[in-house]
Parts: structure tokens; sequence; C-alpha cells
């Protein structure tokens, strides 16, 4: 028998959120922050073999471990992992330490507890990457809620208690039609002579009715729309964004976010290929109206994290817009997209942090002329923004680009339009950047900034490096996701009916 | 008729044998003397829990009225772990309360007593009496604190609506026997399934009458009035038992009476507890949301998760029934840890029962706040947690049964609960107390109960497949 490498992957820093249980003396500290961070590194090492043993030429699962969980209803405990699911584990591998990092100078409270909270977090992020049984993934998916809500609760910002309970309930309510559309799908295969199965892989198979698809594409997507979000189901962002600390927020927009449109294309959209394709110009309608309404909506921000939130309402619109457009260049786009929005935004999110460290407020207006006081901040500032924003040779451009190409492919409305949430997206952050970073220092109290410490390096040049090498290299991230995508767009192309087949080639 | 031997009542016997014991030791108790009456009722659940893994399998029937089939004896398995619990966390109650020991451990054995015989009853009657048994015991649990006006009115307002419904079941009965010539459960089956296509009127009367009669009982809306009041007023160690308790009994003979007896009616029951379902998760979820104090809180929530019960009656099939005994184990366990910790946390001079007396618990008391976390959690029906997969499977039974939009109304009102479940978790864990309450030290035995519940609600919720696969068999042997 093989190594269990995606159960050791998923099951280590739950492992290490027990262990730091044994730590004696509570307030020591350093040895817990140390112990999660190397549990975390431990993690990222794990997944980065994961990436390395990666077979990039084959479709499939790889990696995949099945054992029967709750055999009378078909219920296994089944993981695995294809180029479509590769990348965002390592991504959650990556942020996790650097998120733990972030937390070192501002969280000071029950410091075992929020060590714990991040990694039961990740191990349940990371379940929901490699779960493929559909009741496992639930299971995952509103565990994740449970440290999620206590990180924005117990340690977030002032309106912390509105935010995470805004939160749980806004996600719960979308997600128990999706378990109930699971349950649906489950009971379906049961009719069939196959029996009952959450299996994905044989659901996949699984013809389901027309007008039965309608509905529990419904369920789905409302579930994912509402995680990714999707306009008008955004609302819960700001508020979590904002309150939550830093390193909630780098995980909520690093990773959380991209299992909405994670589970639109690993579940909603090859489950249900005819209600895809019928809906599917409906979901980029919300999506282009999210991209250019976040855009918007974060040009007028007072608050750098407002800004940062409604930003990824509109980056976020661009991965649905790309798998919307279900074709080749589209669908990489997305998910190339999704890995570069959780790097450049969760490294704006990081610098928001040092700065409201630093000064103990996040509001553009207190700012002004921070090159002069801390140069190299600012440096590392203005590469994540340029990142963020979609320069050639950065991250940014390649996901984007792919979308719009592929968009154009589609429906060229709806490329046209998302393009001007390109250039908006310029005008915002470039603004903010100028009003933050230009000019004199015209607020003496941040004449005598620190510039970068130590561990803020160590946070952000991982950021960066990873930045300009997915700019540069994109194939190095796009060859092993290549083939899984194809898979995952024949699966959509074979059960539609001939005339939506021919509309989405 | 098979009159069979006495092996089927046993398990009931040994809780009776007990209940027994505890009296007498009361009566020849000197003034001012210990006895340890409480371990005396743990053997007799011990019995009671042994006699019943012995009848497994072997649907053993005494007087042709109590049949020990394994619906009855899951059900007698869940009623032993309420009784377990409810002992160990009693000894606050008691003690703060300073309530008669010997009374409150007999009448407590009685009526579990009385819920065995309620499980495994075969026949209407038998059923009567022992809703009465349990029924009688309940009412002067809840009086038991006899200065407190409020645990009087709510023995008071209990008793009336009890009785009330008492004679709503009783006349149902009657008219059973006016179409049937019989009130063995069996034999009302095959002759109603034998008359002609549409039901009479006086068919119709007769299930209506026992629908009320039950849905009393389980605090169904629109006949739950009395379950807030009581469960507030009574001694929270009772709340703990008779939320559970009363729940689990009456259900078993409600799928008893309606999937086997009047499984020929469906089609005209079927709605009615459609809409009685429906009406119950959603009066449940959303009164609970206004409530400042806990205990009322989790009164809402049980008669919320009554609703979900009936969800899978509503549902009919096999993955229904068995729902029904997971759902209740899960429930059990959940609701009497919940009840636990507010019974810990009761102080003599102040009850500590408004949901802002919890703020900072968690800085005070850790392991009571992830104690009560753990049961919030799984009331709210979290993954990992029992509550989950008790909820999933509920669902997954009125999704096969093709009730879509009873389980939409199920899902969405579970998400409303989870929003008052999560007030206390706010309050523990995310609100700095001004006024911090004092909490009393915690009974071992009591911090004993809740850590095994705790695990328990764990266990069924990460590894439910052995429990799953045991309540499938259960109800192969009887439907």
């Amino acid at each position: 028998m093989t190594f269990p490498i995606l159960s050791a992957i998923v099951g280590l820093p739950a492992l290490g959120a027990l262990l730091l249980l044994l730590v004696r003396d509570e307030r020591n500290e350093a040895l817990i922050r140390n112990a999660a961070l190397v549990v975390s590194l431990l993690v990222f090492a794990e997944t980065l073999l994961l990436a390395w043993q990666f077979n990039a030429a084959s479709a499939d699962f790889q990696f995949v471990e099945r054992y029967a969980w709750i055999p009378a209803f078909g219920i296994s405990y089944a993981v695995g992992v294809d180029g479509i699911s590769l990348w965002l584990v390592v991504l959650t591998g990556f942020l996790t330490p650097i998120a733990l990092l972030s937390s070192w100078e501002s969280v000071h409270r029950k410091t075992r507890a929020f060590c714990m909270m991040v990694l039961l977090l990740e191990s349940a992020m990371l379940g929901v990457f490699v779960s493929i049984d559909l009741f496992l993934f639930y299971v995952f998916w509103d565990a994740m809620l449970i440290p999620m809500y206590f990180l924005i609760g117990i340690w977030g910002y002032e309106r912390r208690i509105y935010a995470a309970v805004k939160f749980i309930l806004y996600t719960m309510a979308g997600s128990v039609l999706m378990l109930l559309a699971i349950l649906g799908v489950a009971y379906l295969h049961s009719t069939t002579p196959g029996g009952y199965t959450f299996d994905l892989v044989r659901l996949y198979e699984l013809s389901v009715p027309a007008n039965l698809q309608f509905w529990f594409f419904l369920a789905f997507a409302l579930a994912f729309a509402i995680k990714v979000p999707l306009f008008p189901f955004h609302t819960w962002l700001p508020d979590a964004h904002v309150e939550a600390p830093t390193a909630g927020s780098v995980i909520l927009a690093g990773v959380l976010l991209k299992m909405g449109t994670y589970g639109l294309l690993r579940f909603a959209f090859p489950l249900f290929p005819i209600a895809a394709a019928y809906f599917a110009p409906y979901l980029a309608v919300l999506a282009v109206v999210g991209i250019v309404y976040g855009a918007l909506v974060a040009m007028v921000q007072p608050d750098l994290k407002k800004l940062v939130a409604y930003s990824s309402v509109s980056h976020l619109g661009f991965v649905v817009l790309g798998i919307a457009a279900m074709n080749t260049q589209g669908v990489q786009g997305a998910v190339y997209q999704m890995l570069n929005h959780g790097v450049s935004t969760g490294g704006l999110f990081l610098i928001v942090g040092m700065l409201s460290d630093r000064r103990h407020t996040r509001l553009i207006s207190e700012f002004g002329g921070l090159k002069n006081v801390m140069p190299r901040l600012v440096a590392a500032f203005l590469l994540v923004t340029l990142s963020s924003i979609g320069l050639p040779g950065l991250n940014g451009f390649v996901g984007e680009f792919l979308i719009l190409l592929g968009a154009f492919a589609w429906s060229p409305r709806f490329a046209v339009i998302a393009a001007t949430g390109v250039v908006l997206s310029a005008t915002y952050m470039l603004w903010m950047f100028q009003r933050v970073n230009y000019g004199p220092v015209s607020n003496e109290k941040n004449a005598a900034l620190p510039d970068l410490r130590p561990r803020e390096w160590a946070q952000l040049v991982p950021i960066i490096v990873l930045a300009v090498l997915m700019g540069v290299l994109p194939n190095l991230f796009l060859r092993p996701m290549a083939p899984a995508v194809e898979r995952m767009l024949d699966l959509v192309r074979t059960e539609a009916p001939s005339e939506i087949r021919a509309e989405l080639r | 008729m098979n009159a069979g031997g006495l092996s089927a009542i046993v398990p009931m016997a040994c809780v009776t044998a007990a209940a027994l014991a505890a009296m007498a030791a009361e009566a020849f108790r000197a003034r001012g003397e210990r006895m340890p009456i409480g371990p005396l009722g743990l053997i007799g659940f011990i019995g009671a829990a042994l006699s019943a893994a012995l009848l497994w399998n072997r649907n053993q029937t005494s007087f042709g009225l109590v049949v020990a089939d394994n619906f009855g004896l899951f059900t007698t398995g869940i009623l032993v772990v309420v009784g377990v619990l409810s002992l160990a966390i009693s000894e606050p109650t008691l003690d703060r309360e300073r309530l008669p020991r010997g009374e409150y451990y007999a009448l407590m054995l009685f009526a579990s007593a009385g819920m065995m015989l309620m499980a495994t009853a075969s026949d209407l009657l038998l059923i009567f009496l022992a809703l009465e048994i349990l029924s009688l015991a309940v009412y002067v649990l809840t009086g038991l604190r006899r200065d407190s006006p409020v645990s009087i009115e709510a023995a008071f307002k209990y008793f009336l609506l009890g009785g009330f419904s008492s004679a709503f079941f009783l006349y149902g009965i009657a008219f059973t026997y006016g179409v049937t010539g019989t009130t063995r459960l069996d034999d009302i089956g095959t002759l109603i399934a034998a008359r002609a296509m549409s039901p009479t009127l006086l068919q119709l009367a007769a299930v209506g009458l026992l629908l009320v009669g039950f849905a009393f009982k389980v605090s169904a809306v629109p006949f739950h009035m009395w379950a807030p009041d009581a469960y507030e007023g009574a001694p929270t160690a009772v709340t703990a038992f008779m939320s559970t308790g009363v729940k689990a009994a009456a259900f078993a003979a409600f799928v008893r009476v309606f999937l086997s007896a009047f499984e020929p009616l469906r089609d005209e029951w079927s709605m009615l507890i459609w809409g009685i379902a429906a009406a119950t998760m959603i009066m449940g979820a959303v009164v609970g949301v206004a409530q400042t104090s806990v205990k009322r809180m989790l009164a809402y929530s049980s008669i919320a998760h009554g609703g979900y019960l009936l969800v899978a009656i509503v549902s009919a099939n096999d993955v229904g029934k068995s729902a029904i005994l997971f759902y209740l184990l899960t429930y059990a366990v959940t609701n009497i840890g919940a009840f636990g910790v507010v019974a810990v946390l009761e102080d003599a001079e102040r009850p500590n029962d408004r949901i802002a007396d919890y703020a900072g618990l968690w800085s005070t008391h850790p392991g009571l706040a992830i104690l009560m976390t753990v049961f919030l959690l799984s009331l709210g029906g979290f993954p990992l947690f029992g509550g989950f997969i008790a909820k999933w499977y509920v669902f997954n039974a009125a999704v096969n049964a093709g009730y879509y939009w009873l389980a939409v109304i199920g899902v969405l009102t579970s998400v409303v609960s989870v929003f008052f479940y999560l007030r206390i978790v706010v309050m523990m864990y995310m609100t700095p107390s001004d006024n911090p309450a004092r909490f009393p030290a915690v009974p071992r035995v009591a911090a004993a109960a809740l850590i095994v519940s705790a695990i328990l609600v764990v266990y069924l919720g990460i590894l439910p497949s052995r429990i799953l696969d045991l309540a499938r068999a259960s109800i192969a042997t009887i439907f």
C-alpha cells in the first residue's frame, strides 16, 4: 500500500491542533506559535511533495484513497486530487504559515486557541479540496465554518460578532439546500442498479433528468454563489473581511472564497450539465455585474480593508465568468485566477494588516507619503498592487487574459463589459496606492513608522516570488491542470443536448 | 394467542425493582442519613441494559401485550442512556433545591419503567397505561420544588393539559375499538387493511384523536403550549430527563401506532402530520430566537427537534423509521448534555438562566464552555457532531419519500435555530462579562456524565455507522 499522502495532508493540521493542547503553560506563546508554524510548514512541505509526485499528464483523480464510512448509504471517505484541485491544495498549504506569521504581533489573547483554530481551519479547507465523495465534501464544507466563526468572533475587530454570525448564517442558508440536492442526487443513483453512492466519480456518470437538474443546480449554485461571493449574495463578505483578524482575512480571501468557484467547477457544472448550460448566461450576467459593481464600490471605500474586500468581489466575478464560458481558455483562466487572487489579495491583506498594526487604523485618509517613511514596505505594496491589477509579467495578467479570451470566444458582450473591470481595477488600486504612499507625510503619526521587520519579510517575500513566478512561467502551473480541465469540459459537453453543445463550442 | 414467558418485561422490571428499592431506602432512612440511592437506580438501569442486550433478536412476547422486538429494545437502550445520564446530572440540582432524594429517584425510575413499557407495548390500552405511569411520575417531578411558585405552576399546567390529552388519547382508543373491535395493534392493522377502500368517518375520528394525544406528548405545534412553561419551571435535571425520555417513549409508540396499525390509512394522516411537522419546526425555531432564558430557549429547541422527528414519521419509509431511532438517541445524549451544563451552572442564589449570564464562561470555566459548545453545535446540526448525522438521516428519509418541501422547511428552520444556539456561543466566547456570574463548583459525577455525553455526541458524528446499522436492523423485525 502506498503512503496515504492526502490523508496525511488533511490530518496533520488537525493533529497538530490537538498536540497544542499538550502544551502545559497556556501563556508560553512563543512555544505555541512556533509549534503551530512548524506544523503548518510541514503541511506545506507535504503539499509540495504532492505537487512533485503529481502526474501532470493524467486527467484522473490521483493519490486516491477510499474507505467505507457509512456503507449502508454508500458514503465513503474518498479523497483524491486532479489538476484542478492540486494547486488549491498547495495554495492552502502556502498561505497558512503566512497567516500564522501575520498574527505574531497582533494576537496576544488566547494564543493557543487561535493557533488551534487556524490549524483546524486548514484541515477543513484541505478536506474540501480533496474530497471526492459528496457527503465528505459537505462535512468539510460545513465544518470549516466553525473555526472561521471563532476566528472572526473572538479575535476580530469592533463589529466582530455581527460579522461572525452573519458569515455563518449566510453560508449555512445556502449550503443546507445543497445538502438536500446532494441527498437527491444520491437517492436518484440508488434507484439505478448502482445503488446508493455519494462517490463523485460514479455520480458523474449518472444522467439526471433535466427538470431535476434544474433544481439541483440551483441549490448547488446558490451555496457556491454565496461563498464566492457572487453579486448580489456578497454582502457578508465586506463585513467578514473587515472584522476578521489579518490571518482570518488572508485565509478568507486566499482560500475560502475559492471554495465557491471550485465547487461550481467540480460539482455543479459536471453533475448537472444541462442545467449548467441553461444557467451559464445568468451566472455570467451576475459575474459581470459583480465585476463592475465590486470595482465601483471599491473605488469609494475610505477603509483599506473594505476596498480590498470589494476588489475580491470584482476579481471573483472574473473567475465565475471564466467558468461560465465553459471552454478551455476560460476554465484554465478561472483556475489560474483563483490561485492569483489567493496570492495577491492575500498579500494585500497582509500589508493592510501591517499598516493597521502600526497605526491601529485602516482609513486611507489617515495615511499618505508612506514611501518616504517605509520604502521597503511600500515597494512590496507596489508589487502586490500591480499583481492584483494584472500587470503583464505578474500573475494577475495571465488569469484575466485567459478568462477574457475564453469569454470572448463564448460571448463577446460579456468579455467587453468584463474588460472594463480591468481598467476600473487599475483605477481604484492605483488611486488608493497613490493616496496612501505618495505625496508628503501629511499625518505626523506616520513620520516614524518602522519599516519591514524580519518576520514581515518572511511573509511578503514568498508572496512576491510566487507572483513573479506565476507571471513569468504560467505553463508550470497550467500544464498539470490542462488534462483535468479538458476532462471536466468533456463531462459538461457530452451530456448537454446537441443545440446547447453547439453553443458551448 | 401466545402468552409467552416473562422475559420481555425484564428490562422494565429491573428498573421498577430499583424504584421500589429507592422508595424503601427512603422510608427506612434515618433523619439526616445520606443513602446512595442514585447508585441503586444505576444498578436498575444496568440490569435493564443487560437484559435488553440479551433479548436482542429474540422477539420475545409477554402476556401477548409486551413485545421485546428490536425496535422496542433499541428504544429501551435509548431510555437507559437517558436514565443514567439524568441520574448523573441530578446531584447538583438535588443539593441546591434540597429536593427529597428518595422520592426524586423513585419517581424518575418509575417514569423510566413507564417509558420502557410504552416503547414495547403492542396494545393501545397498554400504551395508554404506560403513558399514564410515566406522565404521573413526571407531573410530580415537575412540581417537586414545592416552595417554588414557578415549579408548581409548571406542574399544574403540565398536569391539566396532559390530562386533557390523555382524554383525547383514550377517546381515540374507544373509537378504534368501535371500528375494529380490538385494541391490539397488529389486529387493527390487518382489519383496517382488509376493509373497503375509502375510510369511514369513524376511522378518521379514531386516527385524529390518537394523533392529538400523541402530538400533545411530543409537544408538536399547536399542542406544544405546555412545554416551555413545564421545561422552565421543572428542576433542570428533570427537564433534561423529560425533554428526552418522554419524547423517546412517545415517538416509539407513535411509530408503532401510526406506521404499523394505521399504516393503511397513511393517505389520510400523512398530510395532517406534514402540516404539524412544518408548523412545529417553524414555530420552534422562530420563537426560540426570541428567548432570553436558556432553559426556555432549549425548550423551544426541543419543540423544533420534535418537528424533525415528525418529518421522519411523515416519510414513513424504512429510512425514516430507523432515522427516528438514531435521531432520538443523538438528541437524547445532546440535549441531556446541554441541560446538564445548565444544571451545573445554576446557583442557589442566582439561577444563572439568562443567556447573558453565560458571558465570559470560556475564561472562567473553559471546560464547561467547550462541552456546551459541542452540545449546541450538535443541536444546530453541524458536521462532526451527532446532530448532523441525525438531521441528514431524517432529511434523507424525506427526500427519498419525495417530501422535498418539508425537507426544505426543515433545513431552513435549522439554520434559523443555529442563530439562537450561536447566541450562547457568542456569550460564552466573545462577550466579556462586566458582572461575572458566580458559578458553583462542578461535582465529579456530573462532570463525568457531561464528558461522556460529549464523547458520545462526537462518536455519533464521526463514526455513526455501527449505531446506524443497529437502528436499521431494529426496524426490520416488526414492520
